[in-house]
């Protein structure tokens, strides 16, 4: 099976930090794949690179064979890569509707009004479409983030701790909506909450220093030792 | 020329480098020492030289305390935001450059210098006061690179501009160092103006020249670098000079505008400005 | 949409009072009228690119004076027609602005103001530089047979007030189908969160060179209008002030709105024209709405009745 986004050798560093450190990567088409790792393990830099908000200092990424190293990040996104920041990023003064047909102008929709509700229908937003985005629950304008990821329809949508200030409640509603999203699009989740990875996950990838600490299911991942050492500690409980 | 572009640039570069705000009306600063000059130089009822020198003390303060005025009513309240502010100093230089139309009128009036003294040299006379000016506005400048790197006030204002944030919680209050630096930047440029006087006249639409010198002097030189700003100075004071005898003075500013707008696409740090 | 056709209903409104002014008002001010509705066109074109877009640029005089030279010099030295000529000078604006915007706007912010400023203070030099050919700071007056249209002699009263609102009424239309457009929606969000539009998607550098060059077209034409439509072509149009004047009549009326600029100009003809009754100095007026406006109103007049009740209004 091809894999849909395959990175060699990545590395970038900031001075004298390496961020990332030759990582070799794969993501399959149609998977949940989870990041984890430390604080400062590189995660986020990771997907800066491979989302292209970051340029590549050696190493390459390609995307369905093709290779992406040098594509600004914009034509990522044309490509069928979309992001979601760790720091909700939307546009607070633009209503609802506005942040999201943004989106679904992007991909070239003809009609937009209806790319909209579509993509609000999905996250559970609907009817909220006049409202300024800045004056929504901080849960909401995450899920107005997932839905502006949403309406670009990408092939890979990489979320950045998406789960990160919600309440139960919203998480439980957050798993389902990631779950009925593959397999046309393919996640790639950095998160920390523990039960939220084990729970969605079909593979892991635990990052440590920059550098791939193991990959695998969630069960062969929680019984690496070298894995329980550095990030684990022996247990399964939240970090 | 060189130096007392010097002056007025580094009073420029100051204001940016601790504040991040660039004043437009800095030419106008310039403007008002000079015609500060002449007031004072008019109505002081003592012999010219005394006048002058009192001038020379008198103005400056005179500018920077408009300075610490305007910033205190106006930049503060902006939140020195760079964009508004920069639109607000705009304002500012149609204020003061008006206003000095209305008092002063709109003719160039001379002032006299303090001493008049020809240096016979071997290859050609030179005006002994030019040679002060340099000298005045070198002692200028060591007494502010002085102050800067070795008096507390110095230190509390480069706090200030590398961290604005962490200089506030150490208890520095940054309004006042803003006001101060705006002040002192003022002023350093109204100095410059009672050097230059004598020599030039003043008039109410001088200020435009200076600015535009400024400008690219602070920015080839390296917008907050001190050092950058001496060296643009020089380069540019000197060969002001030597391009306006090849070309005409109005080509020589066209490749003066056109350079510093490249130069902030291409190197946008200067010569010796730190990359941000 | 009946939002939209209220919407339409409104600027329509506007466009049929003007015209009706043209017949109530006595000529001194219908002339003004003129004129403030050709520096409203100037007007409305800085506003898409700083009032939508966030670029904030003080080398504006640049287009409006490539514009009015495009229009003047082929009907002073090659004899050309007005209509022909007002086209190249719609053109040149929108060349010059495009050329510009390849270099500015590799800078942002602070940078961008300077880099247009330089840019427009150098293009203010050249026109003094080549003086014989362009007239320098005197400048020149319009051929006589340059200033008809479609038969229409636009030196006398009526023609040249129907001229000028012909052109301001297509420029408000355009103005208001852009700004609802998809792509007038591509603008605002690339003014309130650069980032985020990048990683929807969009090109950064593409979508305000796009604005830029709209707003040269608009700078562009409103030059070239100025200059046939009252007869003078000089060099004192390129210079600092007339990037200021659009920058004062869109804070005024209010940035990013569409009618924004047209009242700000109106506002500011007005205050211009009443102060420099009594004083030499009416620049100081000048210089103190800027420093009022910006710290008390950034909004300007109708920004803030949007804020505060008309969210409607574009």
């Amino acid at each position: 099976m091809a894999a849909l986004m395959q990175t060699e050798g990545l590395v970038r560093h900031f001075g004298g930090l390496r961020a990332v450190d030759g990582v070799d990567f794969r993501l399959e088409p149609g998977e949940i794949h989870a990041l984890i790792g430390p604080n400062g393990a590189g995660k986020t830099t990771f997907v800066s690179l491979l989302s292209g908000r970051l340029p590549v200092q050696a190493g390459r990424i390609t995307l369905a064979g093709q290779d992406i190293t040098r594509l600004p990040a914009h034509a990522r996104v044309r490509a069928g890569i979309a992001y979601t920041f760790q720091i909700t990023s939307i546009y607070p003064r633009l209503t609802v509707f506005d942040n999201v047909a943004l989106a679904v102008q992007s991909r070239g929709a003809a009609d937009i009004a209806a790319g909209v509700a579509e993509a609000l229908g999905r996250v559970g937003l609907t009817g909220l479409d006049a409202q300024e985005a800045g004056t929504l629950s901080y849960g909401h304008q995450r899920l107005l983030e997932v839905a502006m990821g949403l309406a670009l329809k990408p092939r890979v949508l990489i979320l950045d701790e998406p789960t990160q200030g919600l309440a139960a409640g919203e998480i439980e509603g957050f798993k389902a909506l990631i779950r009925s999203l593959v397999p046309d699009t393919t996640i790639l989740l950095i998160e920390h909450n523990m039960d939220v990875v084990m729970d969605l996950a079909d593979r892991i990838t635990v990052l440590n220093f920059g550098r791939v600490l193991a990959v695998g299911t969630p069960d062969a991942v929680r019984a690496d030792p070298g894995v329980q050492d550095a990030y684990l500690g022996g247990h399964h409980a939240a970090g | 020329m060189a130096a007392v572009l010097a002056l007025t640039a580094v009073g420029l570069n100051l204001v940016f480098g601790v504040m991040r705000v660039v004043n437009v009306a800095h030419g106008e600063f310039f403007m008002l020492g000079a015609i500060g000059a002449w007031f004072v130089t008019q109505y002081l009822p003592v012999p010219a030289a005394m006048a002058w020198i009192a001038a020379l003390v008198i103005a400056p303060l005179a500018v920077g305390a408009i300075a610490a005025l305007a910033d205190v009513t106006v930049l503060k309240r902006l939140k020195y935001d760079p964009e508004a502010t920069i639109v607000a100093t705009i304002g500012l230089l149609y204020i003061f450059q008006q206003a000095a139309l209305s008092f002063y009128g709109p003719d160039a009036r001379p002032v006299a210098p303090p001493f008049h003294l020809r240096l016979q040299l071997p290859w050609f006379g030179y005006s002994g006061y030019k040679l002060f000016v340099v000298v005045a506005a070198a002692v200028i400048l060591l007494g502010v690179w002085l102050m800067m790197t070795r008096t507390r006030a110095g230190l509390v204002m480069r706090a200030t501009q590398v961290d604005r944030e962490t200089a506030r919680n150490f208890g520095i209050d940054v309004d006042r160092v803003y006001a101060g630096t705006f002040a002192l930047g003022a002023a350093l440029a109204a100095a410059a103006a009672v050097l230059i006087v004598p020599i030039q006249q003043a008039h109410y639409l001088m200020g435009h020249d200076p600015l535009l010198l400024s400008f690219i002097v602070v920015i080839i030189g390296g917008l907050g670098s001190l050092r950058g700003t001496l060296v643009a100075a020089l380069i540019i004071g000197l060969s002001d000079g030597v391009i306006s005898m090849f070309f005409s003075p109005t080509l020589a500013k066209i490749i003066a505008t056109l350079a510093v707008a490249l130069v902030l696409v291409f190197r946008p740090q200067g010569l010796f400005g730190a990359k941000e | 949409m009946t939002g939209g056709a209220r919407i339409w209903a409104l600027h329509l409104a506007l466009v049929a009072v003007l015209f009706a002014a043209l017949f109530v008002l006595p000529t001194y001010h219908a002339t003004n009228l003129a004129r403030i509705m050709v520096l409203a066109v100037f007007a409305m074109g800085y506003n898409l690119a700083f009032g939508y877009t966030g670029l904030l640029s003080l080398g504006h005089a640049m287009f409006f004076a490539a514009g009015m030279f495009a229009m003047g010099l082929p009907t002073w030295h090659w004899g050309w027609g007005g209509g022909p000529a007002l086209l190249l000078g719609l053109v040149a604006g929108g060349a010059m602005a495009g050329a510009v915007g390849l270099l500015a706007l590799r800078t942002a912010g602070v940078s961008f103001m300077i880099v247009t400023l330089m840019f427009a203070q150098a293009g203010y030099l050249t026109i003094l530089y080549f003086g014989q050919v362009t007239g320098g700071d005197e400048g020149f007056v319009v051929e006589a047979a340059a200033r008809s249209l479609f038969g229409f002699d636009l030196s006398s009263d009526v023609p040249r007030y129907l001229a000028a609102l012909a052109l301001f009424a297509t420029a408000l239309a355009g103005c208001l189908w852009l700004v609802r457009s998809p792509f007038g929606r591509v603008m605002v969000a690339m003014r309130e969160n650069e980032e985020r539009s990048r990683m929807l998607g969009y090109d950064p550098f593409r979508v305000k060179l796009a604005a830029l060059v709209i707003s040269g077209l608009y700078a562009g034409a409103a030059g070239a209008a100025y200059g046939l439509l009252f007869g003078y072509v000089g060099g004192s149009f390129a210079t600092i002030q007339y990037s200021i004047l659009p920058l004062l009549y869109v804070l005024l009326g209010g940035a990013g709105t569409v009618l924004g600029p047209f009242l700000g100009a109106l506002a500011m003809f007005y205050l211009i024209d009443i102060t420099s009754g009594f004083t030499s100095a009416w620049l100081f007026f000048v210089g103190a709405a800027l420093v009022l406006l910006i710290l008390f109103a950034p909004k300007g007049i109708l920004g803030t009745i949007r804020e505060r009740g008309a969210r409607w209004l574009p």
